[in-house]
């Protein structure tokens, strides 16, 4: 994935015409170089869809409008473009807050656009209306209720800028029924109107001194690296600035993909289903090199034993991460791309640390990924989740739901490439998994796009693949069916004495739904799979399935449990690498 | 914990307030007082909150405030170096007997009495935070039937002003 162009397009030649508001937002929409939009008509919005009817926009018809967001969300994930998803007022509009929150967690560029009411009923209580300029408040990045069709050009314009430029996140843009019928006048280019939006991209080079001889001087070094490198399409100064320093990297789940899983390096993700070595080398270092990341709770664990004898360089296009949740010695904000370049070019030299590598592949070696297998004769997920991985390889894009087939698709795949993992990492939307793979397929034809989800996520959002079937959409769905919800069933298992309230989904046990017989309902191939020696045919005849969408249940057991595990609200340094194994950390770190 | 005075020049735009109470409450940080008024240049509103918080979590609310697109500026003002004044109306009882007790109070105070009825005054006083609550409660043991008090609003003291430079943010 080269860099992407986010910023808006401004057609060659200004243009001045007379027209409705809908046809102004459809024609802003077509100078933005919008390709595609994912949405549900209805009455607010419906003259929106009048001109949407003629435009070179392709427009996806999806089943629910939380399909369309994530669908947005997906397509910009994988394509480093702005997703966009319109849907008419009231219901349509608050279906969309899901996605829109999703997004905002997630820091992804998206652009929302709703029919409101017209301005005379707004604030009356009027069919299908709901307030979602005010709703969707705190979770856009920036929103708007226009109230001139002559604002439409500019509120676009504003709306893609602002939710592709500095920390990307959703904008949402509510139009009144009756702005979008009159008449008004569309002028492009547009001037933006932003005083107060002026995102920070260079970083201070005081600053990038400072961390420099940091990182100069450091013997226990860890390259701590978030969402934000890949949103600023940074892997390859990423990779090189690993590879001038020698430390250790690790990606958090926003970040996989980031750096090769297959460089030696990597010591893969860190946090409450990390990877010991990952955990380790955080609480054991004397820097963390910070780079797009923001300490979330899930990577630090108990805040006040996280890395406890690190300096801190904390760098992020947002400051108001900066200082958050952990104090930086070395604060810099700015784009990831530039800071790290500029890193590259004033580190000089390199403490030894080679002592530190020592430790960090006695554990690595001690402590690798794993799996039990099972004793029962099921079919155990991780194998599946580790099998969909070699067999469609890193080229392909993978999608998941959210709970443990997430963290074992961040852990059992490897991923060279970044926009090739996504997920939903903040909000944790379960249900994100096969709209989210939709869209990227939408973006990225030609790649393969496999969403990796639960029984519980599918039951949310697989209407979509109805969407998928007659839109030409071909995704490939790998259910990982252990009937259970399963990530809250392993919570039971550990912290409430197996009592098991409310987590049996019924799927294995009744076999409700079916979800080969659903996948057939929905227009796509249903497969099945049941044992180990299955595994591989089956997703060899998926891979071959490229006409329609298919879904494969992977019937697997249910007491697989995701390790390791730093329970909620412990401290990093109680992370369990299997159920009661609590590694060894203090042999020989004395370095 | 401490007050501080903040200083928020936005866009005079619909939902700025909202916008910026929203983020007050989701942030858990509480507002002490709230003032909004236009200011000598058009279409910039200046917010002046202030906001009893410990240094790390203000320079947090700071930070989020800066991110919202309708914000322009953010200025703390140093209690020292700026002038703070609050408005209060306040409906006093004061009948035959106490009335002319009840406005030496508000010459010792150089408050105004800006409306009176047989039974009651209504007090006008500005000033910072400490004075009026010392008018308060000397006015007191008369009984006090209403008040109500503004927002702070405060300026920096000098020939600085902290508008400067937002036209030029404008046309950027």
């Amino acid at each position: 994935m080269t860099r992407p162009q986010l910023t808006a397009r401004p057609a060659p030649e200004p243009v001045t015409r007379a027209l409705t508001g809908a046809q102004s937002l459809v024609a802003s929409l077509e100078a933005l170089g919008v390709e595609v939009v994912f949405g549900i008509p209805g009455g607010a919005i419906l003259p929106a869809y009048d001109p949407l009817f003629d435009s070179t926009v392709r427009h996806i018809l999806v089943r629910h409008e939380q399909g369309a967001g994530h669908a947005a969300t997906g397509y910009a994930q994988a394509t480093g473009k702005v997703g966009v998803c319109m849907a008419t007022s009231g219901p349509g509009a608050t279906n969309l807050v899901t996605p829109i929150a999703d997004a905002y967690m997630d820091s992804v560029p998206i652009v929302a656009i709703t029919g409101q009411v017209s301005r005379s009923a707004i604030g009356t209580d009027a069919f299908q209306e709901a307030d979602i300029h005010g709703i969707t408040m705190p979770i856009t990045k920036h929103n708007y209720l226009v109230q001139d069709g002559a604002d439409i050009p500019r509120v676009l314009a504003e709306a893609f800028h602002i939710a592709s430029t500095g920390r990307p996140g959703p904008v949402l843009v509510d139009i009144p029924k009756d702005v979008l019928q009159a008449q008004t006048t569309f002028a492009w280019p547009p001037a933006m109107d932003l005083p107060g939006y002026r995102p920070t991209t260079q970083p201070h080079n005081k600053q990038i001194r400072e961390a420099a001889k940091l990182i100069a001087s450091a013997r226990r070094p860890v390259l701590y690296v978030g969402g934000g490198v890949l949103k600023a399409g940074a892997t390859e100064e990423l990779k090189e600035l690993a590879e001038l320093t020698g430390a250790p990297v690790v990606t958090t789940l926003m970040a996989r993909g980031a750096f090769p899983d297959s460089h030696p390096q990597h010591l893969g993700m860190p946090g409450m289903h990390g990877t010991v070595a990952a955990v380790y080398a955080l609480q054991k270092a004397d820097l963390l090199v910070t780079l797009g990341a923001r300490f979330d709770d899930r990577v630090t664990g108990k805040l006040d034993s996280f890395a406890p004898d690190a300096a801190v360089i904390h760098a992020d296009i947002d400051p108001a991460e900066i200082g958050k949740n952990r104090h930086a010695d070395v604060p810099i904000v700015g784009d990831a791309k530039v800071i790290i370049r500029s890193l590259i070019d004033t580190v000089q030299g390199k403490a030894p640390i080679s002592a530190w590598w020592e430790q960090l592949d006695d554990i690595r070696g001690r402590y690798p990924l794993g799996y039990a297998e099972h004793t029962d004769g099921t079919l155990a997920p991780q194998y599946v989740i580790q099998r969909i991985g070699q067999l469609a390889g890193p080229e392909a894009i993978y999608a998941t739901g959210v709970g443990q087939h997430q963290m074992w698709a961040s852990q059992f795949i490897s991923y060279e490439h970044p926009g090739t993992f996504l997920n939903s990492g903040g909000l944790g939307t379960m249900g994100y998994a096969v709209p989210a793979a939709m869209g990227a397929k939408v973006g990225r034809p030609d790649t393969p796009v496999w969403a990796i989800d639960g029984d519980g996520c599918f039951q949310m959002t697989n209407q979509e693949l109805a969407t998928c079937a007659l839109e030409g959409i071909p995704v490939k769905i790998a259910v990982i069916n252990n009937g259970n919800l399963g990530m809250v069933r392993q919570w039971q298992t550990l912290f409430y004495d197996g009592r098991y309230s409310n987590t049996n989904l019924g799927t294995h046990q009744h076999r409700i739904p079916d979800f080969v017989k659903l996948a057939e309902a929905l227009g796509c191939v249903g497969l099945r799979c049941e044992s180990e020696s299955e595994v591989d045919d089956v997703i060899k005849q998926a891979m071959e399935i490229n006409d329609r969408p298919v879904v494969i249940d992977f019937i697997v057991g249910k007491d697989a449990m995701v390790w390791p595990m730093v329970p909620a609200g412990t401290s990093n340094d109680e992370i369990l690498f299997a159920r009661g194994v609590r590694p060894a950390f203090d042999e020989g770190d004395d370095c | 914990m401490s007050k501080h005075t903040l200083s928020v020049l936005v866009e005079n735009k619909p939902g700025v307030l909202a916008r910026v109470a929203a983020l007050f409450s989701r942030r858990g940080f509480n507002i002490d007082s709230l003032a909004v008024g236009e200011t000598e240049q058009p279409g910039i509103s200046r917010i002046t909150l202030v906001v009893d918080a410990a240094e790390q979590p203000l320079e947090q609310v700071t930070k989020q405030l800066n991110k919202l697109v309708n914000v322009l500026k953010i200025v703390e003002l140093d209690p020292a170096a700026s002038v703070q004044r609050e408005i209060l109306l306040v409906k006093v009882r004061a009948d035959l007997t106490s009335r002319s007790h009840v406005l030496e109070t508000v010459t010792l105070f150089r408050a105004k009495v800006v409306d009176v009825s047989p039974d009651t005054v209504v007090i006008e006083a500005t000033g910072p935070k400490e004075k009026l609550e010392a008018l308060l409660r000397l006015l007191e043991p008369f009984g006090i039937k209403e008040m109500v008090q503004s927002g702070l609003v405060a300026v920096g003291r000098g020939a600085k002003s902290i508008t400067s430079g937002t036209t030029t943010l404008r046309a950027a």
